[in-house]
C-alpha cells in the first residue's frame, strides 16, 4: 500500500531528444491512475520511469514515501504486466509466478500458496504445469496477472496489457482488472492508447500529449469539462465537435464569450429541433452520412459555411463536419438539412490556440 | 506437398536412388575392404561382398594397431580425437555464448570495437595463423597435450555470431520482466536465456563437434607423440608406410571407425538440430 509521487519528473535521451517534459501526478494510496494519450505521448516512458527500468533525468519519483530515482526495479516493491506478458516460455504457469518469489528467497511452502491463491482468483489452477505456449491469449494475460500479485507489491503497474486480446476479450479482461485491482485495493498505474478503457478503469485519468500531461483528473469531470481542445477530441468517442467561432452564424450566437476562439459541443449534446434555446447554438447541416450502431445513430452533417481550421488535434473532424449523435435508429435521409441544437450548458468553449478554456 | 503420380514419381525416385548409391558406395566399398584379407586386396581380387575378417580385423585394429613400427591401438587414437573434439565444442559454445552475451545485454566502452575484432577474426582461421599459435602453444609447454590440441581453436567467431543473433531475437521485456523479478545478470543468464539458447546449443554442437573431429592440420602440427594422436593423422600415417606392404583392411576399418561419433552425435541430436535450425518460437 503507498502513494505514487511524480514530482516535475522530466526524461532527456542522450540525443537530446525530451520525451518527458516535467510532469507532476499525485497517486493516493489504493487508487487506481491511467495514463492515456496518443502513441509517442510519453505515456510509456513515464510508466518505465516509475518501474525503474528507464533511468530519470529530472525530478523524484516517490513510492511509498520513498524516492526511488536509483533504486533498482527489483527493490522498488512494485510488479510490472507487459503488453506481450514478458511470460518466460521455458518455465510452467507455476514457475513463471513463483520465480520472483524465489529469487527474494521465500521458502517453497509459502510460494505455494501464494501462487495456489493467485491461480484460484484468475482460474488458472487446472493449467499451473502447462507452458506459456499451450495457453491462449487471455490465459497468457491471467499468468502476467498473477505473476504480479503474488508479489504482493506496493503499486502494479500495466503497460497496455490488453492491447493483445480480441475486442470481446478485452472487455471481459477489462472488468476482470478492475475488480481484482479493487479487492487487493493496490496502487496501479495503467497505460492505455484506449480511451474507452481509460475512462472505465481510472479512477484518476491523466492525459497526455508530447510528453506533457494535459490534464489531470476525474475521469467524468475530464468528460464534463475539458481543459484544452487536445483532450476533448481524445476523451469521448465520436470526438468533440470542434468549430471557430469566427463565422457570424457562430458568433452572433455566442454574443458573450468574445475571446474564445474554439467552440467544443460533443456529439451527444445535441438535438434535432428547430427552436435555438435561449445562449445556446443552432445549427443547419445537410445530412452526409449515417451510422446505425443500434441503440443509437450518429448522424454526419456539413455545415454549408466556409470553416476555418481549428487547432490540430488527434481524430479531428474534416473542417466543416459536425457529428450528431441521436438515440434509437430514427433518422433523417442523406442528402436532407437539418437544424441541430444545443443548449448554453453544453458548450465548451476554449481559447483560440485550444491549450485554455474559458468558462463562460 | 503435393503427391506426384505414377512415372513421374519412379523417376523422381531412381534420381534420389542414384544420388544415395553415389554417397554411399565408397563407404559400402571401404566396409568391405575392411573385412578382406590383406593379401587379396594387395592382388587386386577384392570382390565387392563382405570377406571373413571382420572380427579379427577390428579386433587388431581398435586394440593392437597395425604391425608396423608405429603400434598405436586406433581405440585410443579415437579416445584422443574424441577428447579434442569435445572440449572444442563445448568450448566454443561456453566461451561464444558468454561473449555474446556481454556484447548484446551489456553496455561498456569499446563494445562494438570488440565486437568487430571478434567478427574480423572470422577471417583468420588456424591455417593462417599458424605460426605465431604454435609458438604460443609451444611457448606455454602444451605440445602434446589435450590442452594444446583444443585450446587455440576454442574461440569462435561464427558461434559468437550466432548466439549474438538469437539473443537480439528475444524480446526486451523478458529481461525487463526478470530484473522486476529480482533476477541479476548471472540469474537471467542461467534461467532464462541458457534454457532458450538450448536447441541452438544442440544445433551448435553438432557443427562444431564434427568441425573438431574432423581437425588435421592442427593436431598434426603439434601432436609428436604416437599416444596422443588423433585418429585423422593415424589414418595417415598408416598409409604410409616405408618398406612394407600397406595394411589395407586396418586403414579401412579405422576409417569405418572414424565416421561413426560424427554419425552418432547426429542421429542423437537430430531433432534438436532441426528444432535449433527452424525454430521461431519463443
Amino acid at each position: 500500500m503507498a502513494n505514487v509521487t511524480l514530482r516535475s519528473v522530466r526524461k532527456t535521451y542522450p540525443g537530446g531528444f525530451e520525451a518527458i517534459k516535467g510532469v507532476d501526478v499525485d497517486v493516493g494510496d489504493g487508487q487506481f491512475c491511467v495514463l492515456v494519450g496518443p502513441s509517442g505521448c510519453g505515456k510509456s516512458t513515464l510508466l518505465r520511469m516509475v518501474a525503474g527500468l528507464e533511468t530519470v533525468t529530472g525530478g523524484e519519483i516517490d513510492i511509498g514515501g520513498r524516492v526511488v530515482n536509483q533504486v533498482e526495479p527489483a527493490d522498488r516493491d512494485i510488479a510490472m504486466v507487459f503488453q506481450n506478458y514478458a511470460l518466460y516460455p521455458h518455465m510452467s504457469v507455476y514457475n513463471n509466478m513463483a520465480y520472483g518469489l524465489r529469487n527474494r528467497g521465500m521458502a517453497e511452502a509459502e510460494i505455494k500458496t501464494r501462487v495456489e491463491e493467485a491461480a484460484r482468483v484468475l482460474e488458472l489452477a487446472p493449467m499451473l504445469e502447462r507452458k506459456p505456449r499451450q495457453l491462449s491469449g487471455g490465459q497468457r494475460q491471467r499468468v502476467a496477472m498473477g505473476r504480479a500479485i503474488v508479489r504482493q507489491p506496493k503499486v502494479f503497474l500495466f503497460d497496455e496489457p490488453l492491447s493483445n486480446l480480441d475486442a470481446k476479450l478485452r472487455i471481459a479482461m477489462r472488468v476482470e482488472i478492475r475488480k481484482l485491482q479493487r479487492r487487493l485495493n493496490t496502487t496501479s498505474i495503467y497505460v492505455t492508447h484506449d480511451q474507452l478503457e481509460a475512462m472505465t478503469l481510472a479512477d484518476i485519468l491523466v492525459v497526455m500529449n508530447g510528453g506533457q500531461v494535459e490534464q489531470v483528473g476525474n475521469p467524468l469531470a475530464i468528460y464534463e469539462k475539458p481543459a484544452t481542445t487536445f483532450v476533448a477530441s481524445f476523451i469521448g468517442a465520436p470526438p468533440m465537435n470542434l468549430m471557430s467561432t469566427r463565422p457570424d452564424e457562430i458568433k452572433s450566437q455566442l454574443g458573450s464569450a468574445g475571446e474564445a476562439g474554439i467552440l467544443g459541443i460533443r456529439p451527444e449534446d445535441f438535438v434535432i429541433t428547430d427552436q435555438t434555446p435561449a445562449g445556446g447554438v443552432a445549427l443547419s447541416l445537410i445530412v452526409e452520412a449515417i451510422e446505425r450502431v443500434g441503440a443509437e445513430t450518429f448522424v454526419y452533417g456539413s455545415r454549408q459555411q466556409e470553416e476555418q481550421r481549428v487547432a490540430a488535434t488527434p481524430g479531428e473532424l474534416p473542417p466543416g463536419e459536425v457529428i450528431v449523435r441521436i438515440p434509437g435508429t430514427e433518422a433523417p435521409g442523406i442528402g436532407q438539412t437539418i437544424r441541430v441544437a444545443a443548449v448554453r450548458a453544453k458548450l465548451h468553449l476554449f481559447s483560440g490556440d485550444g491549450r485554455k478554456r474559458i468558462e463562460a | 506437398m503435393v503427391e506426384e503420380e505414377g512415372f513421374r514419381r519412379y523417376v523422381a525416385h531412381i534420381i534420389l536412388w542414384i544420388g544415395i548409391a553415389i554417397v554411399a558406395f565408397p563407404v559400402y566399398l571401404a566396409f568391405v575392404a575392411s573385412t578382406q584379407d590383406n593379401a587379396v586386396i594387395a592382388n587386386g581380387q577384392m570382390s565387392l561382398l563382405p570377406g571373413g575378417h571382420f572380427f579379427q580385423t577390428y579386433y587388431q585394429t581398435i586394440f593392437v594397431g597395425t604391425s608396423g613400427s608405429t603400434r598405436e591401438p586406433v581405440g585410443n587414437m579415437m579416445l584422443n580425437s574424441l577428447i579434442m573434439a569435445l572440449l572444442i565444442a563445448l568450448g566454443k559454445i561456453a566461451i561464444s555464448i558468454i561473449s555474446a552475451y556481454a556484447i548484446v545485454y551489456f553496455r561498456f566502452p569499446f563494445r562494438m570495437p570488440i565486437f568487430w575484432i571478434i567478427f574480423i577474426t572470422l577471417m583468420l582461421p588456424v591455417e593462417v595463423r599458424i605460426y605465431p599459435t604454435y609458438k604460443i602453444v609451444a611457448d606455454l609447454h602444451m605440445l602434446d597435450s589435450y590442452a594444446g590440441l583444443s585450446l587455440p581453436l576454442i574461440a569462435s567467431a561464427t558461434a559468437t555470431l550466432l548466439f549474438r543473433q538469437f539473443f537480439m531475437t528475444v524480446p526486451d521485456e523478458l529481461l525487463e520482466a526478470s530484473r522486476i523479478d529480482g533476477a541479476g545478470p548471472f540469474r537471467f543468464f542461467w534461467d532464462t536465456l541458457l534454457p532458450l539458447s538450448r536447441t541452438n546449443m544442440a544445433a551448435l554442437f553438432v557443427i562444431l563437434f564434427i568441425l573438431g573431429w574432423n581437425q588435421y592440420l592442427w593436431p598434426l602440427l603439434i601432436t609428436t607423440r604416437d599416444d596422443m594422436q588423433t585418429i585423422q593423422i593415424g589414418i595417415r600415417k598408416m598409409i604410409t608406410t616405408t618398406d612394407a606392404l600397406t595394411e589395407w583392411p586396418i586403414v579401412m576399418a579405422t576409417a569405418m571407425l572414424a565416421m561413426l561419433p560424427p554419425v552418432f552425435v547426429v542421429i542423437a541430436m537430430q531433432k534438436l538440430f532441426v528444432r535449433g535450425l527452424v525454430e521461431t518460437e519463443k
